[in-house]
């Protein structure tokens, strides 16, 4: 069973939202997603002050076995990404919810965080792929 | 491993299998409206009999000239172990398989391919090749868009002097892909004029510059490097893989090096064949290495510690990455590319340097004698490298017509690849030499030469 922290917010398609105290929005992948894609070897981020809509392509994640596009949960403008990443992608195997985050957002509406799953939800969706 | 064709009765059961009456019915949800049907005019099969005699009378039309025909293909010598190697069947056969690690000879030899290219362009990395120079060019430019994506502007500037076959190719692949080409256009003699240059409207995404340029010029290539990464462009080198153990490798050009190199490789061990098939490369810097297209091979060591080689960085090919592919050619030249690897082993950096050095010694040698004729003028002053144009007193083509008489392919009409800038094109020759030529062959082409063109100001 994966870690799925139950203070953030999950999108169908795997990433992980979590509200900053300073209002800004951090994005990441979900230790489910990065265990189905084996070692990541390399991440491509999104631009800094990039306008986005929820369900965008912002990024695309590459492991020894596939490479899947990052879809942002919810709409924004860019303010910042993990650039310790291009240099050690492993980070995302290591620590998916911390130092593995991939970019943070000034989300447009917060209203959409509201739509997206919870720890419980997302659950469900990981157990219903497994099966 | 074995080529194992399907024979009729194979076809026939697998269709009854899945229960399909024929193949062309695996292919029904095709609209109708969508389904080329230019295949027709491609005619019924021949005997093997009826196809050796056709093809023994089309190579027929080929034989007993001295060639002095060049832009892009080149009549070199070809060693020959590297056919001789290249035949055998371990390279010959058609296709890697699809587990490619089962064929480790093949792995190692693009490997060694690689490291060579990257040796001679001064570039971090290289493909396992592409289909030719001018596709080489559409997928450089296509790569450059994807590698330089804060760049919006999608404007690729080109030089004039880039080979108008390249560029024809490039327009074809790239043009519903909102990639703008523009021209740089032909100020200087012949190359371009860095202090002429304008970058227009926006900041282009790359600049493409070729060295030795279509007219077989060299062009500044260190400014027009800096210029255009001044502009924060990337800089896409065309080169001839010969001129390089002489020239300065594109990873040299300027302050920083171009980014992304791509040429023909049909100089080292491709024979001319009536224009093709040859094979296309492409280096780049490091950095672009996830923006390459086609395969890649690397080296690294199996579960015992022994060195093995692999399809590596594979997530940018399209049995992977599907539509957002870097590209939709996924394959290379093989047997091509092993004829040209086994050349460049056989030659070796030295090998290499000695032949552009003699062609250019005996281009030069030509372009003197023929300067002689009266009424002909050197149509740039600036120097080249093995191949020149010339300005004559008639048109091109009737030098050339009345030289096929004497046994020599005298060179292209410049009316041929129409170029914006250059004057009296149809009076353009342009004409490549060889380490080949011999000493006799210069002096007959200059006394033909000679002849016809002072019957032609007699008559």
């Amino acid at each position: 069973m994966s870690d799925i922290p139950s203070d953030l917010k999950y999108a169908a398609t795997h990433e992980w939202a979590r509200l900053e105290e300073d209002g800004t929005v951090t994005v990441g992948i979900t230790d489910h997603a990065q265990d189905a894609l084996g070692d990541v070897v390399y991440v491509e981020l999104p631009e800094i002050d990039q306008v986005i809509t929820a369900g965008d392509e912002a990024g695309v994640v590459e492991s020894v076995k596939a490479a899947s596009d990052i879809y942002t949960p919810i709409s924004g403008t860019v303010c910042a990404v993990n650039e310790a990443l291009e240099d050690a992608p492993e980070t995302v195997n290591a620590d998916a919810y911390a130092d593995g985050w991939f970019f943070k957002m000034q989300p447009a509406d917060l209203g959409e965080l509201e739509e997206l799953l919870d720890a419980e939800g997302y659950g469900e969706v990981c157990e219903a792929e497994d099966h | 491993m074995p080529f194992i064709p399907h024979t009729e009765t194979d076809v026939a059961e697998m269709l009854s299998e899945i229960g399909v009456a024929s193949i062309d019915a695996l292919f029904d949800e095709i609209p109708q409206e969508l389904v080329s049907d230019q295949l027709k005019a491609v005619p019924e099969g021949k005997s093997e009999l009826e196809m050796l005699q056709f093809m023994a009378a089309r190579a027929e039309q080929d034989q007993g000239y001295t060639c002095f025909l060049g832009a892009g293909s080149y009549d070199h010598h070809i060693p020959a172990a590297v056919w001789d190697l290249t035949a055998r069947g371990e390279f010959m056969t058609a296709y890697t398989p699809y587990q490619a690690e089962a064929s480790q000879g093949t792995l190692q030899l693009i490997y060694e391919y690689q490291s060579m290219m990257t040796a001679l362009t001064g570039m971090e990395v290289s493909n396992a090749s592409v289909y030719d120079g001018a596709s080489g060019l559409a997928e450089a430019v296509l790569m450059a868009i994807r590698a330089n994506k804060k760049n919006k502007s999608g404007r690729v500037l080109v030089a004039q002097t880039v080979h108008p076959n390249y560029v024809q190719t490039t327009r074809n692949i790239v043009h519903n892909q909102n990639v703008a080409i523009e021209m740089l256009p032909l100020q200087g003699d012949g190359v371009l004029d860095c202090d002429a240059l304008s970058v227009g409207a926006e900041p282009p995404v790359a600049v493409v510059v070729q060295q030795p340029n279509f007219f077989g010029l060299l062009e500044d290539v260190d400014a027009l490097t800096d210029w255009a990464h001044a502009q924060g462009a990337l800089v896409i080198a065309v080169v001839n893989p010969m001129t390089l153990a002489v020239l300065k490798a594109p990873g040299q050009w300027g302050e920083n090096g171009a980014d992304i190199v791509c040429g023909d490789g049909q100089p080292f061990g491709v024979p001319m064949a009536s224009g093709g098939p040859s094979f296309g490369f492409i280096c780049s810097r490091g950095a672009l290495m996830r923006q390459l297209p086609g395969r890649v091979i690397g080296r690294t060591q199996d579960l015992e510690g022994r060195v093995g080689y692999t399809l590596t960085l594979q997530a940018r090919e399209q049995h992977i990455r599907r539509g957002k592919a870097t590209s939709n050619i996924c394959t290379n030249q093989g047997l091509l590319v092993t004829a040209g690897t086994i050349y460049m082993s056989l030659m070796g950096y030295q090998g290499i340097r000695e032949t552009a050095l003699a062609c250019h010694a005996k281009a030069n040698q030509l372009r003197d004698k023929l300067l002689q004729c009266p009424g002909v003028e050197p149509m740039f002053s600036g120097p080249c490298f093995h191949e020149f144009a010339l300005k004559l007193p008639l048109p091109a083509k009737t030098v050339i017509d009345a030289m096929i008489g004497e046994g020599v392919l005298a060179g292209l009409d410049l009316a041929d690849f129409p170029i914006a800038g250059v004057n009296d094109a149809d009076h353009g020759l342009l004409v490549a030499v060889t380490e080949k030529r011999t000493e006799s062959e210069l002096q007959h082409y200059a006394e033909a030469f000679a002849r016809i063109l002072a019957a032609a100001s007699e008559g």
